[in-house]
């Protein structure tokens, strides 16, 4: 069994009758644990209709989908309980790092696992030893407000794994970086799915790390198509 | 856990301390004004306990003689001391008026008391400086509050007087200071008319042929000396012996003596309940009135702080938080603006209450109820910023 994302025929529609708009009409997707795949699409495709679905905030009209092995939706059926689901299961990594403002570092990353009911002793070693593996350990005391757009970057990306979830979802995480940052992120992106065994999708529009994916996948008036042919991927 | 609402105030301690005060500043006017209130209270209170008396003996059907003017005979106290159960009983007369020193003048209650009597009802029961009043004209005691020293020269209408005793803690029910002059001074005060005028009235009293019989002499003088005399007080003070009952005293007085009695308990609902009543309703509607706008300033704050957080909570509930977490945050970082405030409100209402020109009196209870009405208060204000947050939609954080 995949214990990274499957979807399988999911449709989304918004309104009723004469007014009603169908955002996703046929997403079959399917992400390996340890797999960073690329998400493209032009403005309205349904990218990211298609993003809160995955991320459990809104619920599909139809089809099915399973995150970590575990079926979320399932025609019409959904989990019980989405918050926690959100919370264990997804990491979120967004296109601006939106860490909240009034915590250090280590506590932005460690809230989570707090959240999730661990010690706060051990949330903050978990949440420094990821800081460490993203090289921004020395930043750990910093506001995010004293942090440089990369440094707040890899602070977000150190919160979406920390309760070591089973998916990731970045939401145009390069977008406002330049080049070598922005490379920078798909490299810990890539080092952290293998070592983490975590299915990432990557929402982009950036040119410049498409060619790093080795599947991409895209999406055009609410129908996803993987790209077919041999990519190179991130070296 | 680690608190998200004290983390935000760490951070944005400024904003949080500055509307603290602002807020403070505003619950202190509050507790102040019920400091004022209990601050009549108290006066009246203290009116009652500094005459020493245990029954007001007043004009019949009236209620005085400190809600309503009373005037009754100066010599009626006589039959009153008759009576058995009474101890002492000495007449009395207050007017409030301005007492002028110099240039200035002091608005006061001037007691008019029976000289050389002094510990009976109605004479100040201790002094600070100097000595009670000996001589019968021309003296006078007057509270510290009137601002007056020992050998001052004061004026009471025409005549004038020297401080010779200096009380404390004598006020009227308003809070005015008293000044004590001997009572046959004080009774002329009440009754004194200028020059122009007792001559005028001489003459309208000799040119009536009723007063001025031709076959009459001596009547005409006999009506002028009754005009030139005021032979009324405002009230007999009464101090009864032990193991008398005040009311048993007061119920003879009232059926033979056709005059009306008040013991304290009476004379205190007067005062309490009917003389200051209305400053007490007064208060009270701004006691509300501010406490209103005390909880409109807390929810407008609280809502600007969450609208300003609306990115982050969304983020907060995309990642798994509970609502309720993010509802203590908001209801916590209330909770702690209004313990700033009542911090500084408390501290300003005690240091301002003694630049007060009436009597502030703070009650620790009156502190304590405060202090969770603002509580509450906080609470309550909280829940419009609440509800604001917990309809935020956690996609929000995704956006598209």
């Amino acid at each position: 069994m995949n214990k990274g994302i499957v979807i399988e025929g999911m449709r989304k529609r918004y309104g009723t009758g004469d007014t009603a708009v169908d955002a996703l009409k046929k997403v079959d997707m399917q992400v390996e644990p340890g797999e960073v795949v690329g998400l493209i699409g032009p403005s309205g495709s349904g990218k990211s209709t298609l993003l809160k679905s995955l991320g459990a905030v809104i619920d599909p009209s139809a089809g099915r989908m399973m995150l970590g092995g575990e079926v979320i939706y399932d025609e019409g059926w959904k989990a019980p309980d989405l918050r926690a689901l959100r919370r264990d299961k997804i990491g979120f990594v967004f296109q601006a790092p939106y860490l909240i403002p009034f915590l250090d570092v280590t506590d932005n990353v460690a809230l989570l696992p707090m959240l999730a009911g661990l010690p706060n002793g051990e949330a903050r070693q978990r949440a420094l030893d990821l800081l460490t593996a993203l090289d921004v350990q020395h930043r750990a005391r910093a506001m995010p407000s004293q942090l440089s757009g990369g440094e707040q970057q890899r602070v977000a990306i150190a919160r979406g794994l920390v309760n070591r979830p089973p998916v990731i979802l970045a939401d145009e995480p390069t977008a406002p970086l330049d080049s070598e940052r922005a490379m920078s992120v798909i490299r810990i992106l890539n080092d952290m799915a293998k070592k983490y065994e975590t299915a990432i999708i990557v929402v982009t529009h950036d040119e410049k790390i498409i060619p790093t994916f080795k599947r991409i996948y895209h999406i055009r008036d609410g129908v996803t198509h993987e790209e077919v042919g041999e990519r190179r991927g991130f070296d | 856990m680690i608190s998200l609402a004290g983390r935000d105030i760490l951070n944005t301690w400024g904003k949080f301390i500055f509307t603290g005060i602002g807020l403070g500043l505003l619950i202190g006017v509050t507790l102040t004004m019920a400091g004022v209130y209990r601050g009549m209270v108290d006066d009246g209170k203290a009116l009652l306990d500094n005459s020493g008396a245990d029954l007001w003996v007043v004009q019949q059907d009236t209620l005085g003689p400190y809600a309503e003017s009373s005037s009754i005979n100066d010599d009626l106290y006589r039959s009153i001391l008759s009576m058995p159960g009474v101890a002492e009983a000495a007449n009395v007369t207050y007017l409030t008026m301005q007492v002028r020193q110099g240039r200035r003048d002091v608005r006061a209650m001037v007691v008019g008391v029976v000289a050389g009597s002094s510990g009976k009802p109605g004479w100040p029961p201790y002094l600070v400086a100097g000595r009670q009043i000996t001589r019968s004209h021309y003296e006078a005691v007057a509270d510290i509050a009137t601002g007056f020293e020992l050998g001052d020269r004061i004026q009471v209408r025409r005549n004038q007087y020297t401080v010779v005793g200096l009380t404390r803690r004598m006020v009227s029910s308003s809070g005015d200071p008293m000044v004590f002059i001997p009572l046959k001074d004080a009774q002329e005060v009440q009754f004194l008319k200028d020059n122009d005028a007792v001559l005028q009235q001489r003459r309208r009293t000799a040119e009536n042929p009723m007063l001025n019989r031709p076959g009459v002499p001596g009547l005409l003088d006999a009506v002028i000396a009754t005009q030139s005399s005021n032979p009324y007080v405002n009230a007999v003070l009464v101090r009864i012996r032990p193991g008398f009952s005040a009311e048993g005293i007061a119920r003879p007085i009232r059926r033979w003596q056709r005059l009306t009695a008040y013991t304290r308990s009476q004379m205190e609902e007067i005062l309490i309940g009917k003389l200051i009543a209305t400053s007490s309703r007064q208060i009270g509607m701004f006691l509300v009135i501010l406490a209103i706008v005390s909880a409109a300033i807390v929810a407008f704050i609280i809502y600007t702080l969450t609208m300003d957080k609306i990115r982050e909570i969304a983020v907060l509930k995309l990642i798994g938080t509970r609502n309720r977490t993010i509802a203590a945050m908001i209801m916590q970082q209330a909770v702690v603006l209004g313990v700033i405030g009542f911090v500084v409100g408390k501290v300003t209402a005690t240091f301002a209450a003694p630049y007060f020109p009436k009597y502030v009196l703070l009650m620790p209870l009156d502190s304590v109820t405060g202090f969770f009405a603002v509580l509450m208060i906080c609470v309550l204000a909280s829940l419009v910023a609440i509800r604001m947050a917990l309809k935020v939609d956690p996609a929000e954080a995704i956006g598209g």
